[in-house]
Order: structure tokens, then C-alpha cells, then sequence
């Protein structure tokens, strides 16, 4: 390989420039399979995905040029507008409560010592189990006849029917939102975490001896110091949250009446249950807009505050 | 401020036993309640396993308590067995596919986090940065092109077409933990290698591969945790019920046929899903939190 790179009008180049064009050549290589990945898998279809939300695209026959009435179309499609409302409105409640518990985890398993990481490793469990799994056990636990939701609340006296709490769309929502908090709570903990454990124990400890109670210590010392990690955790639950499909597929399969629907729900429905690919792909380009959006105001934002300091 | 400290510590000596008592307090109180959260964090999870191992006749009963009264028994996990093919067959698909996952995408990730450390090419920022950026868009959005093109490259419904597109999607982070790992090493090391004449293949492979061997191990837990666990990609792209990956049989079985799901079923399958997950946490720990702290860039 090497001859034949390096033959021809260029053996008259030094041989140091020589052998570098070289290196430069083999760090390309090594670079190579991962960009081809990149290219076949991401870029590629992230060009059709352009390209068909411009088509009339059924699952079989011909794709027919449409221009942009997939775009006109759901601008009008109410079900398309209250799926992304309902992703909304979960996004919105999910990081609320999921940021708070993990903040109080990791105010928990901040320290050194054997039981804290013990409570460390047993909080951070639900994290590995995939969403499928944990979905399914909730839908086990929230079974009425064979779960344990109901009879619990049977026993301690909350009501004195059996309740099917999927049926109903306040109790299914707040269930869903639980088991998400159970499950994901430990990985924002760690973020959260690493950020309290980079503060020096002295601030805190002047602090306290200056007479600033807890809460005071948390709201003027912690927080501020800790403001990137929390940044960064509330980036990553409200990006991972507007792609909620998993849980809500598995344990409420959008119902009861189509009221959980989230925006990946909906264009997993138009494109591969109704198979209209090509109005999928327009729902599709809408969320990864949204999405885009979101992520640059995060990231100005927190680039500003960094800026700031 | 000083003078204030002195004078507290000075109170502190004075009067060190309500202090210390208060302390003990606070300590005792502090592991209650920690004690109390953990058990509700663990309480689904030993539920489920608990459940699994119920009899038939107990396994339509309320789950209270989650123990097996007359004994444990495995048929629930032998009721999977008759669900299409035997669970064993769908446990390798997620098997063939979480391991192929890990192993291509150490292997990418590898040779681009070399290059991409100790090499100079042209458009190498820009290739990085278009590498990074994938990380900002998500897969759902493409996953009705990566449907027809995996019909065009015949890969659809196929494992190996699922493998690629989860190592497509784990390049990001595992591109990032690869090139900070081969820059913590100093170049030194390479020199000297090169000095005793270790030269090419050799030289990533026995003299850099054991320096970044966290690295790989971190991505390689990720890319397989991944993997194993995705739900709508492979939902989507495996339609032969064959294919099936555990997360999208385990879905089938929870709908159930004839309108009675077999919730001992769910619970063995659950249980089956969990389980390798928390061994591979447990044993490798430490990996899996560096990867979620030095490279958050997931």
C-alpha cells in the first residue's frame, strides 16, 4: 500500500513530508468506519426523511410528489397538535419530579462510607433495567385483578372498591409518571451528584458556622455551585422526555382514549400502523425541529451563564 | 469570619457532648430514611423476581405477599417456552444482538478515537464535530427512512441490520470516550514502544489497547446495556416474529393471545430482562459511572 501511495511524481517530496501525508492518510482510514456508519445510517436517511415528508408514500406502490400539503395537512391534524401538547405537559411534570428526587438522592449519597454507597448502588438499580422491562412490570403492578396498587390501596383504606387505575386518565398519568421517577431518578442523581461532590466542604462548613441554616446553605451555596451538572441533567430529561414512547405504548397502549398519545406515538402510528411513511416523515421533521430549537436555547443558555462567571 | 470560627470552635470544645448527641441523632435519622427509600426503590424489582417463582393456581392471585407459599416453581418460565419459539431462542436474538452491538462498536470506536487522537487529516474537526452531532437529533425522527433502507440494503428484519443501527447510534458518546481516553495517554509511551520497534497494528493493539482498556470496557457496557433494552427500533424493524428481541416478545406476551395475558409469564420474562442488566451493572460498577459523568455528553 505504502508504494504504490507514494510512487509517481511525488518520490521527489522529502521523505519526512512524505511519510506525513502518509500518517494523514491512515488517520482518515481510521476515522473511515465510523464515518461511514455515520453517513449510511444517520445522514442518508435523515435526507430521505426530508425527502419523503414531501411525498404522498404508501408501504407499497408509488411515492407521488406532494409538495408541502404533508405540512399543510398537520398544520390542521388536531390529533398531531394534542399529542405534542400531551408530550408537553408530561415533559413538563416529568422533570419537575424527577429533577426533585434526584436532587434529594444525591443530597443523600453525597458522603463516603459503606452504607451510603450501598444506598448509592440500590437507588441507581431501576437505571439499567431497560423502559420495556420496567414498563411491563408496571403494567403487571397496576393490573386491578392480579397487580398490587389495587389491593394496597384496599388495605390501607384508600377506597373499598377494587380501582383499575389504567382506566382513568389521572390515575394512569401520575402511575406512568411514578414508575418513570422509580426508574430514572438514579441517573440524574449521579449527575447531580458529581456536581455536590465538587464543592468544598469548606464553603459549606463556613456556612454553617456563619449560622446559615439548611435551607439557606442549599438555596445560596449549593445551587449556585452546582448550576452546570443541573443544567446539563435538565438538557437531558427534557430532550429524553419529548421522546416518550416506551412506557406509554407498553402500559397504556395511548389510551384510555387516545389521551396519552405522545408525539413519538403518533408518527410511530402514522408511519407504520396507517402506513402513511410519507406524512410520518412530515410529523417527524416537525418533532426534530422542535427538538433542534429546544436544544440550541438550552445550550446558549448554558454557555451564557458559563460566559457569565 | 476568622475570629467567629475561632469562637464556635472554642463553644464546640466547650460543650462536645449535646453536640456529639445531636450529631448520633441526625446520623440515625439520616440512615432511616435512607433505609426506607431504598427498599422502595428495591421493592418492584424483588417483587417481580419474588412473583416469577409463584405456582400457576398462585400466580392469578393478588401479589400479597410476593412469596411463593407453596413452594417455588419454574412454570412460569416454562409457559414462556410455548410462546412462539422457546424463550431461549428469543434471549439469543437479544444475546446475538447486544454482544454484536458492544463488539463492533468497540472496535469502531476504537480505531476512530485513535485516529482521531493521535492523527492530523483534513476535515478531521469536521468530521468529529458531524460525529458529536448526530447525538442532537433523534433517532425516532429517522426511523421510517431507516425502515425502507434497510429493505434496500436487504437487511430488513435481520439482526445485523438492528446491530448497525444501534452502533450508529452509540458512536457519539463512544467516539468522544475513546478519543479522551487515547489522549490520557502520553505520548511517551508510544515512543518508546516505537523505539523497540513495535510498529503498526501492533502498536494499538498490545501497547495502547491495555493503557485505554476502561475506556473500552464503559463503552462496551453502554453499547450492550443499550442494545439490550431498546424497544421501538427493534419493534419496528423486526417484523418476523422469529427475529424478536426479549423487550418486543415480552410486548406480544403482555397483550397475550386470546385476551388472558399470563401475568406469571410477564414476570419470568421481566425478570429474564433484568437480570443480566443488574449482574453487568454490579460487576462493572465503576465503569458505568464514568461513562455517565465524564463523557455526559449523552
Amino acid at each position: 500500500m505504502t508504494d504504490s501511495l507514494t510512487a509517481g511524481p511525488e518520490t521527489a517530496v522529502p521523505k519526512g513530508r512524505k511519510r506525513r501525508r502518509l500518517a494523514q492518510w491512515n488517520g482518515f482510514l481510521f476515522v473511515l468506519p465510523a464515518l461511514l456508519l455515520v453517513i449510511i445510517f444517520f445522514l442518508v436517511p435523515l435526507g430521505m426523511a426530508a425527502w419523503m415528508s414531501l411525498h404522498k408514500w404508501p408501504l407499497m406502490g408509488f411515492p407521488r410528489w406532494i409538495g408541502f400539503d404533508n405540512y399543510e395537512r398537520l398544520l390542521t391534524d388536531k390529533s398531531f397538535w394534542s399529542s405534542l401538547w400531551f408530550t408537553i405537559q408530561y415533559t413538563v411534570v416529568i422533570t419537575i419530579g424527577l429533577l426533585g428526587v434526584a436532587m434529594g438522592l444525591a443530597l443523600i449519597v453525597q458522603g463516603q462510607g459503606k452504607a451510603v454507597s450501598l444506598y448509592r448502588t440500590i437507588f441507581f438499580l431501576p437505571v439499567v433495567t431497560g423502559f420495556a422491562s420496567a414498563a411491563l412490570l408496571w403494567v403487571w403492578l397496576s393490573n386491578v385483578d392480579t397487580g398490587l396498587f389495587s389491593p394496597l390501596a384496599q388495605d390501607i383504606g384508600l377506597t373499598t372498591d377494587r380501582v383499575n387505575i389504567l382506566a382513568n386518565f389521572t390515575p394512569a398519568f401520575w402511575s406512568v409518571i411514578a414508575m418513570v421517577i422509580w426508574k430514572m431518578a438514579g441517573f440524574f442523581m449521579v449527575i447531580l451528584m458529581s456536581g455536590l461532590q465538587s464543592i468544598p466542604t469548606d464553603y459549606i462548613e463556613a456556612a454553617r458556622i456563619d449560622g446559615a441554616k439548611w435551607p439557606q446553605r442549599f438555596r445560596y451555596i449549593i445551587m449556585p455551585l452546582i448550576r452546570k451538572p443541573f443544567a446539563l441533567a435538565l438538557i437531558l430529561c427534557i430532550s429524553g422526555s419529548m421522546l416518550a414512547f416506551d412506557q406509554f405504548y407498553i402500559i397504556l397502549n395511548g389510551g384510555p382514549q387516545n389521551s396519552t398519545v405522545t408525539a413519538v406515538y403518533k408518527i410511530f402510528n402514522e408511519s407504520f400502523i396507517s402506513f402513511r411513511l410519507g406524512y410520518g416523515a412530515a410529523l417527524s421533521m416537525v418533532l426534530l425541529l422542535i427538538l433542534l430549537v429546544l436544544s440550541i436555547i438550552q445550550l446558549t443558555l448554558l454557555s451564557d451563564k458559563e460566559a457569565k462567571k | 469570619m476568622n475570629a467567629m470560627t475561632m469562637q464556635h470552635k472554642q463553644a464546640q470544645k466547650d460543650a462536645p457532648a449535646p453536640r456529639k448527641g445531636r450529631y448520633r441523632y441526625h446520623k440515625l435519622l439520616f440512615h432511616v430514611t435512607a433505609t426506607l427509600v431504598s427498599l422502595l426503590f428495591l421493592a418492584p424489582l424483588v417483587w417481580v423476581v419474588l412473583s416469577s417463582f409463584r405456582s400457576p393456581v398462585e400466580a392469578t392471585t393478588p401479589p400479597l405477599p410476593p412469596w411463593p407459599r407453596d413452594g417455588f416453581s419454574i412454570d412460569s418460565y416454562d409457559r414462556l417456552e410455548n410462546f412462539g419459539q422457546s424463550v431461549f431462542h428469543y434471549a439469543g436474538n437479544s444475546l446475538f444482538v447486544s454482544v454484536g452491538t458492544s463488539v463492533l462498536t468497540i472496535v469502531v470506536a476504537l480505531l476512530a478515537g485513535y485516529g482521531f487522537s493521535r492523527y492530523r487529516f483534513p476535515l478531521k474537526n469536521f468530521i468529529f464535530v458531524l460525529i458529536l452531532s448526530t447525538m442532537m437529533i433523534p433517532f425516532q425522527s429517522i426511523l421510517t427512512p431507516l425502515f425502507l433502507l434497510l429493505a434496500k440494503l436487504g437487511l430488513q428484519n435481520t439482526l445485523i441490520g438492528l446491530v448497525l443501527i444501534y452502533t450508529t447510534l452509540q458512536l457519539p458518546f463512544s467516539v468522544f470516550m475513546m478519543r479522551n481516553a487515547f489522549d490520557a495517554v502520553p505520548k511517551e509511551i508510544e515512543e518508546a514502544a516505537r523505539v523497540d520497534g513495535v510498529k503498526g497494528w501492533r502498536m494499538l493493539v498490545q501497547v495502547m489497547g491495555p493503557l485505554v482498556l476502561p475506556g473500552i470496557v464503559t463503552v462496551g457496557l453502554f453499547a450492550f446495556l443499550n442494545a439490550w433494552n431498546e424497544f421501538l427500533a427493534a419493534l419496528v424493524l423486526l417484523t418476523d416474529q422469529s427475529k424478536f428481541t426479549m423487550p418486543v416478545l415480552m410486548t406480544a406476551v403482555r397483550y397475550g393471545r386470546f385476551g388472558s395475558v399470563d401475568w406469571g409469564a410477564v414476570q419470568a420474562g421481566v425478570t429474564l430482562m433484568m437480570i443480566p442488566c443488574m449482574i453487568l451493572f454490579l460487576i462493572l460498577q465503576r465503569s458505568y459511572i464514568r461513562g455517565l459523568t465524564a463523557g455526559a455528553v449523552k
